[in-house]
C-alpha cells in the first residue's frame, strides 16, 4: 500500500514536473531550438572544415612555389644563392615570399589592415574637411564649387560605391522591366512582338552591354568633364540584370488564375480596375521572384562592369590589386571575394524577406 | 415521362407559355468544340425555361456538359447555336446581372473578406456612397455568419468560410439570376450542410432565380423547386425534370421525414443509374 502511494506520488510529481517543463518550453519551441542549434553546429563545423582545407591547400601551394624558387636559384646562381633564398623565404621577409593562394591568416591580416586603412583615411578626410570648411563656405557663398576630397578611397568607401551602383542599376531595371513586363503580359500580340527581342538580348554578356552603354553615354557626355564611370556602370548593370524581371512580370501577368479573370468578367470590372485590383496583385509574387533574380544578377555582373568602367568599386579594386602584385594583393583579393559573397547573400536575404511579405499565399511559397 | 408533363404545367397551361413568368430561357442551345478529329458536340437541342423566383438544380454525370451550360448562361463561354435570354434580353457576355458562385471560392486571396465583397458592390452600385456600399457588403457577410471576419485576408479563411464570402459576394450584387457551379463540391459533408442552410436562408429572403449544378442527390432535392436531369454527353440534353413540391421555407428535418423525399430520391437515382 505504502509503496503504491509513493509510486503514485512520484508519478504525479514527475507528471506535474513534466507539465511545468512543457509550459516553460513548449514542445514545438523546444524542438525548434534544438534543431536550430544543431543546424548552427553543422554550419560552424563546415566553416572550420573549409578553413582547414583552405589552409592545407594554400600551404601545399606555398611549399611548391618556395621549392621552385629555391630550385631556380640553385640552377641559375648556384648553391649559395639557393641557401640564401631558402633562408630569406623562411625568415618571412616580404621581398622573397612565394606569390600564391594566400592562407586564411594572411587574409584575416589583410582584412584588418584594410579596416585600419579606412580609419586613417577617414581621419584624413575629417581633417581635410575641417581645414577647408572656412574656404569652402566662402566658395559656396561666391557661388563656386567647393573643394572636395580627392584622395584615395578606402575599402569601405569602395564597398559603398559598389552597393550604390548595384541599387541604382536595380532601380533602373525595375523601372524599365516591370512596366514593360506588365504591358507585354497583358497583350499576346505585343508579347510575340517582343519575344525575339527578349530572346536575343537576354543572353548578351555584361561586357558587351557595358560597351554598348559606353558608346552611347560617351557621346551624350561630350563636353562634360564630370566622371561618367558611375553612370555607365549602373546603366550597364541595370540593362544586364533586368531580363529576369521582364520575363517573370510578363509571365505573371499573362498567367493570372482563370478564376480571378472570370470573377472580373462577371463583375464587369473596367480595364484599370482589372489591372490594378486583380492582375497586378495576383502576379506580385512572380514579379518579386524576378526582382530577386535581378538583384543577384546585378551584383554578380557588377564586378566585371566596374572593372571595365573604371568605377571606384569592388570590381576595380580586385583588378587593381591583381595588377598591382604587391605582397598582400592576393589576400586583399580574397577579402574582396568574401565581402562580395557575403553582401550578395545579404541582398538575397533582403529580397527573400520582401518577397515573403508580398506573397499572399504562404503555402505556395517554398 | 409523367413528371415531364407535370413540370411543364408549371410554366405552361394548355400549351400556352406565359413569357412574363420566365426569367431565363434556353432555346435550342448548342455547344460545339472543334477538335482535330472533327467537331465534338457537347450540348444539342437543349431547351429549358426557368421561372422567376425559382430554384433549379441540375444533376447529371460528370462531363455531360452541365458546367459548359452554366458558363454559357454566365456569358463566359460562347454559344455555338441557339439562344439564351434573361427576361427576353439575349445574353451577349458576362455581366453582374448573372452572379456566379464558382466551384472554388475564387476570392482574391490578397484582399480581406470585406474587400472581396466590395469589389462587386462598388461595381454595381457606383452611385451609392462609400458608407452605403460598405453597409451592403457587411450586411451580406453578416448573413453568411462572417461578422467577425470582415477584415481577415481571404487566404487566412478556411475553404468553407471562403465559400461563405463567395455566397455573400454573389448576393450582394443583387443579380437577376444566380448561377452556382457545384459550390459545395469541395467541402466536407458537415460544412456542406451548414452552407446549404445558409444559402437557402438567404435565398428565402431574396428569392433570386437560381440555377445550381450539383452531384449530390440530397442537396438537389433539399434546395430545388425542380431538379433538371441531363443525359450523358456527347449531345447532352434535358433528360427528365422532377418537381419537388415541399413547402418553403423547408427544414432539413421536415424534408427527411416526408415520404415523398424517398420517392424523389429513388427517381433521381434511377435516372442516374441508367
Amino acid at each position: 500500500m505504502e509503496q503504491e502511494m509513493v509510486l503514485k506520488n512520484e508519478k504525479s510529481m514527475s507528471a506535474s514536473f513534466k507539465q511545468l517543463l512543457l509550459k516553460l518550453t513548449p514542445s514545438v519551441k523546444k524542438d525548434g531550438i534544438i534543431k536550430s542549434m544543431k543546424n548552427a553546429g553543422i554550419t560552424l563545423l563546415s566553416i572550420l572544415l573549409f578553413i582547414g582545407l583552405w589552409h592545407m591547400g594554400s600551404k601545399a601551394l606555398y611549399n611548391k612555389e618556395a621549392d621552385y624558387k629555391v630550385e631556380k636559384a640553385l640552377q641559375e646562381r648556384g648553391e649559395e644563392a639557393a641557401a640564401a633564398e631558402r633562408a630569406c623565404i623562411e625568415s618571412g621577409d616580404s621581398s622573397c615570399q612565394p606569390n600564391t593562394l594566400p592562407s586564411p591568416t594572411q587574409v584575416w591580416a589583410s582584412l584588418k589592415s584594410l579596416v585600419a586603412d579606412h580609419q586613417v583615411i577617414k581621419a584624413d578626410k575629417a581633417a581635410f574637411a575641417e581645414k577647408l570648411s572656412a574656404t569652402n563656405e566662402k566658395l559656396i557663398a561666391q557661388g563656386k564649387d567647393p573643394i572636395v576630397y580627392t584622395g584615395r578611397a578606402s575599402f569601405i568607401d569602395i564597398v559603398l560605391t559598389s552597393i550604390k551602383t548595384v541599387f541604382a542599376g536595380f532601380l533602373l531595371a525595375l523601372l524599365i522591366a516591370v512596366p514593360i513586363g506588365i504591358i507585354i503580359g497583358l497583350s499576346p500580340s505585343l508579347r510575340s512582338a517582343f519575344n525575339w527581342f527578349i530572346q536575343v538580348f537576354k543572353p548578351v554578356s555584361p561586357v558587351v552591354w557595358y560597351l554598348l552603354v559606353f558608346m552611347i553615354v560617351k557621346t551624350l557626355y561630350i563636353g562634360d568633364s564630370s566622371d561618367n564611370a558611375f553612370v555607365i556602370s549602373f546603366i550597364s548593370v541595370g540593362l544586364c540584370a533586368m531580363w529576369a524581371t521582364l520575363v517573370n512580370t510578363a509571365m505573371g501577368v499573362s498567367s493570372v488564375d482563370k478564376d480571378y479573370i472570370n470573377v472580373a468578367k462577371v463583375l464587369k470590372l473596367g480595364t484599370f480596375q482589372k489591372v490594378f485590383k486583380v492582375i497586378l496583385p495576383s502576379s506580385l509574387p512572380l514579379i518579386f521572384t524576378g526582382l530577386r533574380i535581378t538583384l543577384s544578377v546585378a551584383w554578380m555582373v557588377l564586378i566585371a562592369i566596374e572593372l571595365l568602367a573604371q568605377s571606384q568599386g569592388l570590381g576595380l579594386f580586385v583588378w587593381e590589386e591583381f595588377q598591382n602584385g604587391a605582397n598582400d594583393s592576393n589576400s586583399k583579393i580574397i577579402v574582396a571575394m568574401f565581402v562580395i559573397g557575403i553582401i550578395g547573400f545579404l541582398l538575397d536575404r533582403l529580397m527573400l524577406t520582401v518577397q515573403n511579405m508580398v506573397s499572399f499565399n504562404k503555402n505556395e511559397m517554398a | 415521362m409523367n413528371t415531364i408533363e407535370q413540370s411543364n404545367e408549371v410554366y405552361s397551361e394548355n400549351g400556352i407559355v406565359y413569357p412574363s413568368k420566365v426569367m431565363l430561357d434556353l432555346a435550342d442551345l448548342k455547344k460545339v468544340y472543334p477538335t482535330p478529329k472533327g467537331d465534338y458536340v457537347v450540348l444539342e437541342d437543349l431547351n429549358l425555361q426557368i421561372l422567376k423566383e425559382e430554384f433549379v438544380t441540375i444533376i447529371g454525370h460528370s462531363g455531360c456538359g452541365k458546367t459548359t451550360m452554366l458558363s454559357m448562361i454566365a456569358g463566359l463561354n460562347p454559344i455555338s447555336g441557339g439562344n439564351i435570354s434573361v427576361l427576353g434580353n439575349p445574353v451577349k457576355g458576362p455581366g453582374p446581372d448573372r452572379g456566379v458562385i464558382f466551384q472554388s471560392p475564387s476570392l482574391m486571396p490578397w484582399m480581406t473578406a470585406l474587400q472581396n465583397v466590395l469589389l462587386g458592390v462598388n461595381q454595381v452600385f457606383p452611385q451609392a456612397t462609400k458608407g452605403q456600399r460598405e453597409d451592403i457588403a457587411k450586411y451580406y457577410l453578416h448573413k453568411v455568419g462572417l461578422e467577425n471576419a470582415f477584415h481577415k485576408k481571404a487566404s487566412e479563411l478556411s475553404q468553407g468560410m471562403q465559400q461563405r464570402v463567395g455566397i455573400a459576394r454573389a448576393f450582394a450584387i443583387k443579380p437577376k439570376v444566380l448561377l452556382l457551379d457545384e459550390p459545395f463540391g469541395m467541402l466536407d459533408s458537415l460544412t456542406r450542410g451548414e452552407l446549404q442552410d445558409i444559402l437557402i436562408e438567404i435565398w428565402n429572403k431574396e428569392k433570386i432565380t437560381a440555377v445550381m449544378i450539383t452531384h449530390d442527390v440530397d442537396e438537389a432535392i433539399f434546395l430545388a423547386d425542380r431538379v433538371i436531369m441531363m443525359t450523358s454527353g456527347p449531345r447532352a440534353k434535358i433528360g427528365d425534370i422532377l418537381s419537388i413540391d415541399f413547402e418553403r421555407p423547408r427544414t432539413r428535418k421536415s424534408v427527411l421525414e416526408s415520404d415523398d423525399y424517398y420517392t424523389y430520391r429513388k427517381h433521381l437515382i434511377d435516372f442516374l443509374e441508367h
